[in-house]
């Protein structure tokens, strides 16, 4: 592992740095890194003098330290690292779709959002977009097989996604997912940027995860632009992430209640969602969180009225929640439903390189606020909870316990603003760069790396949700499990599809 | 069971007494903008070149499109001479495009009520097909709340349904994707006629933050006959809720104008 150029979350260094390894070292390197306690949390290609470049970004939870690796094809083809880790199965499809790489070996070679290329380089031949959702499913055959196909317009207010499941009567034998339908084109948009309508899109990667996805876009352009954001911001910064974790834990424990039929806490649930949101509107306008971050700092000041306002309605929201949420542990029936339910084993979850609480539920300890401190989480620690079971209970229980945590850091936060501003200007980029932002969103590890060209302009920049991690997942939980049990599974992993079509 | 009883108790009724009384908002909730240009130079464009979507104009008057209007507050944030603000009124949707310009000076023509034979069919009951067509989860998110006890849209007899079939309008998020444009326009038509077609959230108004993309189609603005526009980003309950009620005509003894 000498051969990986290290950098801390939140930092930037120089491209010609970097080294351009020989392919088969890269690859080496990689395998190497993941034997020894690495995990990759970016693995992505762009155009880079007369070939394609493959960046991999590692983590090493111990050292708290990221690794860059690099190499550079100069034709399409390229070698498949999925048989010996499967956590890069999404990543090389990726890259396939993208730009025509050919990844020799690969099991499992499908598109992952029907786009059309991000660049066609000379001697690489992407395949173009095929229509949405026409693909090779895998099936089963047999005369009491059956195939069932869900999306991908579903039954309520949800976002598209097409589900193909194969069955032998009531049990799950295969799930397989297929995204794109929400391919918005993010990643191209961003391309030379960033512009003004930049930070917005990035607040909308996935709009449930506004603070998640703008803290780690404002990372990245501090970390390119050398700028210090003041402790103030940092603080309120917390406070928005964590009551976006809140407000949608809340609603989840409330969603997987509603979906065992226990309708006294989906009904409270549902309902005190809304007042973690309607904190967040109270320190910004917008229930969602939008602008209240800005790269530098934030847009929001709290005075000691609003905070004392803040506090009071915290409390309130915690005594309601704590008893609306305690009576899924009392009630034997609806913990009958939930143990047991979507198992995800550890070795399986580890595999698959899952994160956020599906990952925590299964026994991985991984956490990016202490694994990779940032912001905030530098000065003040959220103990990391996990289970496991790794079934929907634990998956339910995890969240619970989060909340508890974050709640208990809202408050502390609140008792113990600093004081001073709250924005510093940020100045133009730093040319040739690269810059890697992790943060800890409420489904999880997202990871954005930034890669500017000479006129310190977005030459490339890669965004990978939690969701990007977790679908495959779901697709296990459901393996041997009841067909009808997957509503209740989908509830306990609540993906993001915007934020893997993008 | 015992507990569920006395929990029950504890959290008590909820529902709120809107449109009875005022509904709750945010002090810094960003909602109607207050225009002024009096302090504007002729060559001062500040707000302008800041808008992420292309929202404001500065030519003949001050104006603000809130179909493409991400209520970001930039512009507010860019003007030196407080030219233009974001007030606490919530009240935003329209029956047509060309409504939704704010412009200083002019009045704002909200929503108005269907006309009576739709008003018959639809007035006290209204089923809803939603389809996210490219939307991030946030208008997503503010409709699917309306269902909950806080809000409880059912009251007015408006439901949103699993089925096309079931559904008297269509209830559209997002900026139209082209993965997903072609699952939109067989939902439309699998809804019966007379129908209508609600494009809630600055997405599906006009591209949002999305607006250009090569990806999607800016909205289903000129794609389908659309009867009420939402703007924000994502709208407010409180938004959403009073447009459907203009469109309804329950909103008792309330002006279609602004006070």
């Amino acid at each position: 592992m000498n051969r990986l150029t290290l950098l801390q979350n939140g930092a930037s260094l120089a491209r010609r740095d970097i080294p351009v390894l020989h392919g088969d070292h890269f690859l080496e390197e990689i395998l190497s890194a993941l034997d020894h306690g690495w995990r990759v949390v970016s693995y992505f290609a762009l155009p880079e003098g007369e070939g394609l470049a493959l960046y991999c970004v590692l983590s090493l939870k111990a050292d708290a330290t990221l690794g860059v690796l690099h190499t550079r094809l100069d034709d399409g083809g390229f070698t498949s690292l999925v048989p010996y880790a499967p956590q890069l199965h999404l990543f090389e499809r990726e890259m396939a779709e993208q730009y025509g790489v050919i990844f020799e070996g690969h099991p499992w070679m499908k598109p992952v959002r029907f786009a059309p290329p991000l660049a066609t380089l000379p001697g690489f031949c992407p395949t173009g977009p095929g229509k949405i959702g026409i693909m090779d499913f895998y099936r089963v055959e047999g005369s009491e097989v059956h195939e069932v196909a869900v999306g991908p317009v579903h039954a309520g207010i949800i976002e598209p996604g097409h589900f193909r499941f194969q069955c032998l009567g009531e049990e799950v034998m295969h799930l397989e997912i297929s995204l794109g339908y929400q391919h918005r084109g993010v990643e191209k948009l961003v391309l030379g940027g960033p512009y003004p309508v930049t930070f917005r899109q990035m607040e909308t990667v996935a709009g449930d995860t506004t603070v998640g996805h703008g803290l780690a876009y404002a990372m990245c352009l501090e970390a390119l632009a050398g700028t210090r954001v003041p402790a103030r911001a940092h603080d309120l910064r917390g406070i928005g992430a964590e009551l976006e974790r809140l407000a949608n834990h809340t609603g989840d424990l409330g969603a997987i209640a509603g979906d065992v039929g226990y309708l006294p806490t989906a009904s409270y649930c549902g309902r005190i969602r809304g007042d973690f949101l309607n904190l967040t509107a109270e320190i910004c306008g917008s229930r969602f969180g939008r602008g209240l971050l800005t790269p530098g700092g934030v847009n929001f000041d709290l005075d000691a009225l609003t905070v004392e306002k803040l506090r009071r309605r915290l409390l309130a929201a915690r005594d309601e929640l704590t008893n609306a949420v305690e009576l899924l542990w009392d009630t034997p029936s609806v913990l009958a439903r939930l143990e047991g339910t979507g198992v995800v084993s550890k070795e399986t979850a580890r595999e698959l390189g899952l994160v956020g609480p599906a990952a925590r539920a299964s026994g991985l300890n991984r956490d990016i606020r202490r694994d990779h401190p940032y912001g905030i989480y530098n000065m003040t620690h959220i103990p990391v909870v996990t289970a496991r079971a790794g079934d929907v209970y634990a998956r339910t229980l995890v969240r619970w316990l989060e909340i508890e945590r974050s709640l208990d850091f809202v408050e502390e936060q609140l008792r113990q603003l600093p004081g001073g501003g709250i924005e510093n200007p940020v100045g133009s980029l730093g040319e040739d760069r690269l810059a890697v932002a992790l943060t800890e969103g409420w489904r999880g590890e997202i990871c954005h790396v930034a890669l500017t060209d000479g006129r310190g302009r977005f030459e490339r920049y890669k965004i990978c949700d939690p969701s990007f991690h977790n679908w495959p997942g779901l697709a296990m939980a459901l393996r041997g499990g009841q067909i009808s049990d997957f509503p209740l599974n989908n509830k306990s992993f609540n993906l993001s599809y915007c934020g893997v079509d993008l | 069971m015992f507990k569920a009883i006395l929990a029950r108790m504890k959290q008590g009724h909820r529902t709120m007494r809107y449109p009875q009384e005022p509904v709750v908002i945010p002090e810094r909730f960003r909602g109607f903008p207050q225009l002024d240009n009096s302090a504007c130079r002729a060559d001062c464009q500040l707000c302008r070149e800041v808008c992420p979507t292309g929202a404001i104009s500065c030519t003949p008057n001050l104006s603000v499109d809130l179909g493409k209007c991400l209520f970001c507050a930039e512009c507010q944030k860019a003007c030196p001479h407080g030219g233009i603000s974001y007030g606490n009124d919530y009240r935003l949707a329209a029956n047509r495009r060309e409504d939704l310009v704010a412009q200083e000076g002019e009045e704002y023509r909200l929503a108005q009520a269907l006309e009576e034979k739709m008003l018959k069919l639809f007035g006290r009951s209204l089923k809803f097909r939603s389809v996210v067509a490219g939307g991030c989860n946030g208008c997503e998110a503010d409709t699917n709340v309306l269902s909950t006890i806080g809000w409880d849209i059912g009251r007015f007899g408006i439901q949103f349904v699993a089925s096309p079939r079931h559904a008297d309008g269509l209830w559209v998020t997002g900026p139209v994707t082209e993965n997903m444009r072609e699952a939109l326009l067989l939902t439309y038509e699998a809804i019966p006629a007379p129908k209508l077609v609600v494009a809630c959230g600055a997405c599906a108004i006009n591209g949002g933050p999305f607006i250009g993309s090569p990806e999607a189609h800016d909205g289903v603005h000129g794609m389908l006959p659309v009867d009420l526009y939402i703007p924000g980003c994502p709208p407010h309950p409180a938004t959403i809720l009073d447009g459907l009620l203009r469109l309804l005509d329950r909103l008792p003894g309330e002006a279609g104008a602004r006070g």
